[in-house]
């Protein structure tokens, strides 16, 4: 039995394992704390910031800071949702994202997030970047145009699928997800059911041929808003 | 051709053991001896390493001085920092761009010069300056680069760089034989702590007198805080590493100073090499290191030799090695780790990160390096300043350091003061100085502002002259630039701004894409389409950056706009106007409409003339 821990958020009190981050504490016991770079299963990444929170006044991302006994976590505020309006801003104007033709929409947590948040057009202007595709795989699309360089698919394929088929070259605004040959996706050793392409957040990583095939209404966040289920969860007990 | 470039890689990867954590250094010697790491050549590292090409790739497309792709052998990168714009770089590469027939970010067709420009290299009181290949040259005036490049062109012995382009050196250790450079010193003020007179040996001698707990409690007992700008308390971050579990112990000197503006540890590293030395080792003695590390930014790669052969002195005297000082038991050895062009990596986690062969992303915290830093092992990171102020505290004791400079902030600081001002140079003045003081004593003319602690501190104004440069008020890294009355608040605010768009890793969120997003709007505004309601758009687009980012560069790269908004207001507003009858200024119809114009070869129905 690994140690309880006690803390505070947004005024309820939780409970949480030593080791846990204030995020994991959060999920289990039914608080989501909003995020995109953190998956189930993935060690901690940190990038995208959305889990920004308070502890004891100062901001933290969620998905890195342990429990500690005695922490007062803010969450869901107004100066908080309001920053991760502006995160989620920043990766809609950075890249070129069209929900209305992405095979992703409705399944796309990026675009649910938004949802959630309350966004309708982003307050910043667009971009435009200049981004390579990559349709070299034969079962696999690489759409850098909506990537959000949160490093899902880098740690999926690290972590659970046992490979190597992702990273990332450049940096700042330059920087771009790159696979593990010069040629492309299909020089590297990647597959269609591999973890990796399942991690992508949004429509990045595609397996091809098999899109747009959940109808309208049926999709993942066609009637629940991101999160919901983790709130339910809790609910339900 | 092929096989040639595979031998190459191979013996340069066997020379480092083939140990993946030494992948920085593998990059820069690759590229040494085959001008670029090349798409092949980085697979045959990957290969000779056996690990992911990917890695490799990342690597070398992370570092400003690691190339993909063939440069000339004469590499010229001009500084663009604020304080050599303002001394006229811009007429440099316009000089340089006619002579060679190329661009900024091109190569000759015969392979012989590249021209491009770097972010500040550390002769910010030598400005306008460039670094040729590994050569510093400062005070480019009129005529003099072009002159340069005539020279290089008609003796063709590219390879002579130095010989050819430095008539005299500089003062100091600047002449030594292993450094030959041209840079001076501008020592303007030297103080009891730094550039006073040392005698090797007698600061370790003191301090292996003593056990680690009590050197510890000594520097405690200073009060020292750390001179990079954060100043974390340096007794405290040296406890929590010997503190911390590990059956290693590592401490790495930063002297990666990449502030704009800030160049003094150029002048500690050419003239006091072993005081910091000795610092290091009283350091590893302190926290249980057997291995020092200085992490040496690329731009200072010709003072590498120098400070090897200081090095070697040192271990011949036995103040380095097995046994240091004659004390059994304590092995410390120091090894110079070599930098490759990132300001970044001035972040003591991203520093980490570069000397383990990796990208220079700042790592997630906790854990702190004090817990798990290099190679996972507990880590003290500190500033080279910091170091000296360390052997020096041993040899004179900590109440006559703690006597010198304020209750909070002790001891002496080093200023780098770059800008308009007659007396450009270091400075070592005690802290709690007056920065009107300060002004004066560099003759500033007719400042109107000065950027404290470079672009990531603040720009303050006559109202704030009166303050104090201390950790409590103007707290500092070192560099202090003046501006006079005739500078444009918003065009430097816009250039520091690009600095840090170029410098961000780019792995959050906020300091990646927000910075970008600060400078539109910026730009917007000098072009003169700003409206009010942007005042307010910078400031909350500002303070989310600083709140959201993951690491010290993200967290300070709004400082520019935000410190501006607040003591230049002024500045901004005279550029605004309100929307006319609704409509938004920077929206020109016309122009919008001109390349669809053009396409078509047809007037549009909106049409005006």
């Amino acid at each position: 039995m690994s140690e309880r821990i006690s803390l505070t958020i947004d005024g309820h009190t939780i409970e949480a394992r030593s080791g846990q981050t204030i995020l994991e504490a959060a999920q289990e016991a039914g608080v989501y704390i909003p995020r995109l770079c953190w998956m189930k299963g993935l060690s901690s990444f940190g990038s995208c910031r959305l889990c920004t929170v308070r502890v004891n006044g100062r901001s933290q991302s969620a998905c890195t800071q342990p429990a500690v006994p005695g922490m007062i976590v803010e969450n869901d505020t107004e100066e908080l949702r309001e920053l991760r309006r502006s995160l989620i801003d920043m990766l809609f104007v950075e890249g070129n994202h069209f929900c209305m033709f992405c095979e992703k929409s409705g399944d796309c947590e990026l675009q649910a997030l938004a949802y959630r948040l309350g966004i309708t057009a982003p307050q910043y202007p667009f971009l435009f970047p200049q981004r390579e595709l990559d349709a070299s795989h034969p079962d696999i699309f690489v759409d850098r145009n909506r990537c959000i360089l949160c490093g899902r698919c880098v740690r999926a394929s690290q972590e659970l699928d046992g490979k190597h088929v992702f990273g990332f070259v450049g940096r700042g605004p330059e920087k771009r997800l790159a696979v593990n040959a010069e040629s492309g996706l299909g020089g590297t050793d990647a597959a269609a059911e591999d973890e990796a392409v399942a991690a992508c957040p949004t429509g990045s990583l595609l397996a091809k041929r098999v899109g747009y095939a959940v109808p309208v209404g049926q999709r993942r966040f066609d009637h629940q808003p991101i999160g919901s289920e983790i709130e339910r969860a809790q609910s339900d007990e | 051709m092929s096989t040639t470039r595979e031998e190459v890689v191979s013996t340069v990867c066997q020379a480092y053991g083939k140990d993946r954590g030494r992948l920085l250094d593998i990059a820069r010697d690759v590229q040494e001896k085959l001008g670029c790491v090349d798409g092949k050549s980085v697979n045959h590292i990957a290969e000779e390493l056996s690990i992911p090409r990917v890695e490799v790739a990342s690597l070398v497309s992370f570092y400003s001085f690691l190339y993909s792709e063939p440069q000339g052998q004469v590499r010229i990168h001009l500084c663009n920092d604020v304080p050599d714009m303002m001394k006229g770089t811009a007429r440099i590469v316009a000089e340089l761009e006619e002579e060679l027939g190329i661009q900024v970010g091109e190569t000759t067709p015969d392979g012989n010069f590249s021209l491009d420009f770097a972010s500040c290299i550390g002769l910010s009181d030598q400005a306008p300056a460039a670094l040729v290949n590994d050569l510093m040259v400062p005070r480019l005036g009129p005529g003099t680069a072009r002159r340069g490049v005539q020279i290089l062109k008609e003796r063709g012995e590219l390879k002579e760089l130095n010989r050819l382009l430095i008539r005299n050196h500089g003062d100091g250790n600047n002449a030594h034989d292993l450094v030959r450079s041209a840079c001076s010193n501008n020592l303007r003020q030297a103080g009891e702590v730094i550039f006073a007179d040392m005698d090797r040996g007698d600061a370790l001698e003191k301090a292996l007198a003593m056990s680690p707990v009590e050197v510890i409690r000594e520097i405690k007992t200073s009060r020292l805080r750390g001179r990079g700008g954060a100043g974390f308390p340096t007794g405290m971050k040296w406890e929590f590493t010997r503190a911390a579990e590990g059956d290693r112990r590592y401490l790495i000197c930063n002297a990666d100073e990449g502030e704009p503006g800030t160049f003094k540890d150029r002048v500690i590293l050419t003239e006091r090499p072993d005081l910091l030395f000795e610092g290091m080792t009283v350091g590893g003695y302190a926290i249980g290191a057997e291995k020092g590390l200085v992490y040496l930014r690329a731009e200072y790669a010709y003072l590498r030799e120098f400070l090897e052969h200081v090095l070697d002195e040192r271990r011949e005297l036995g103040l380095l090695g097995e046994s240091v000082g004659g004390k059994e038991g304590f092995n410390f050895d120091i090894r110079i780790q070599m930098g490759a062009g990132a300001y970044i990596c001035g972040e003591e986690t991203a520093l980490i990160s570069s000397c383990e062969g990796l990208r220079g992303d700042p790592k997630n915290r906790p854990p702190f390096p004090a817990q798990q830093g290099y190679l996972g092992k507990p880590t003290s990171v500190n500033n080279v300043e910091t170091l000296c102020c360390v052997a020096r505290i041993l040899e004179r004791g900590s109440g006559w350091f703690a006597s010198i400079g304020t209750a909070g902030s002790t001891g002496t600081k080093l200023l780098s003061i770059s800008g308009d001002c007659m007396r450009p140079g270091v400075y070592e003045v005690p802290f709690g100085i007056r920065l009107r003081q300060v002004l004066e004593m560099c003759d500033a003319e007719e400042p109107m502002a000065a950027q404290v602690g470079g672009p990531s501190g603040k720009m303050v104004g006559e109202a704030d002259f009166d303050r104090t440069i201390c950790f409590d008020d103007l707290a500092t890294g070192g560099a202090l630039m003046v501006f006079g009355r005739d500078r444009d608040v918003l065009e430097i605010t816009s250039q520091f701004l690009q600095f840090f768009i170029h410098e961000s890793c780019g792995y959050c969120t906020p300091c990646r894409v927000g910075n970008v997003l600060l400078q539109e709007r910026l730009d917007k505004i000098r072009a003169g389409y700003g409206e009010p309601s942007d005042l307010d758009y910078l400031q909350r687009l500002g303070e989310s950056i600083k709140m959201a980012s993951r690491c010290g560069l993200g967290q300070t790269s709004p400082n520019p706009v935000l410190s501006t908004l607040e003591n230049f207001r002024s500045a901004y507003e005279e550029r605004l106007s309100a929307p006319a009858g609704g409509e938004h200024s920077s929206f020109d119809l016309q122009s919008a409409l001109s390349t669809s114009r053009a396409l078509t070869g047809r007037k549009s129905v909106h049409f005006e003339e």
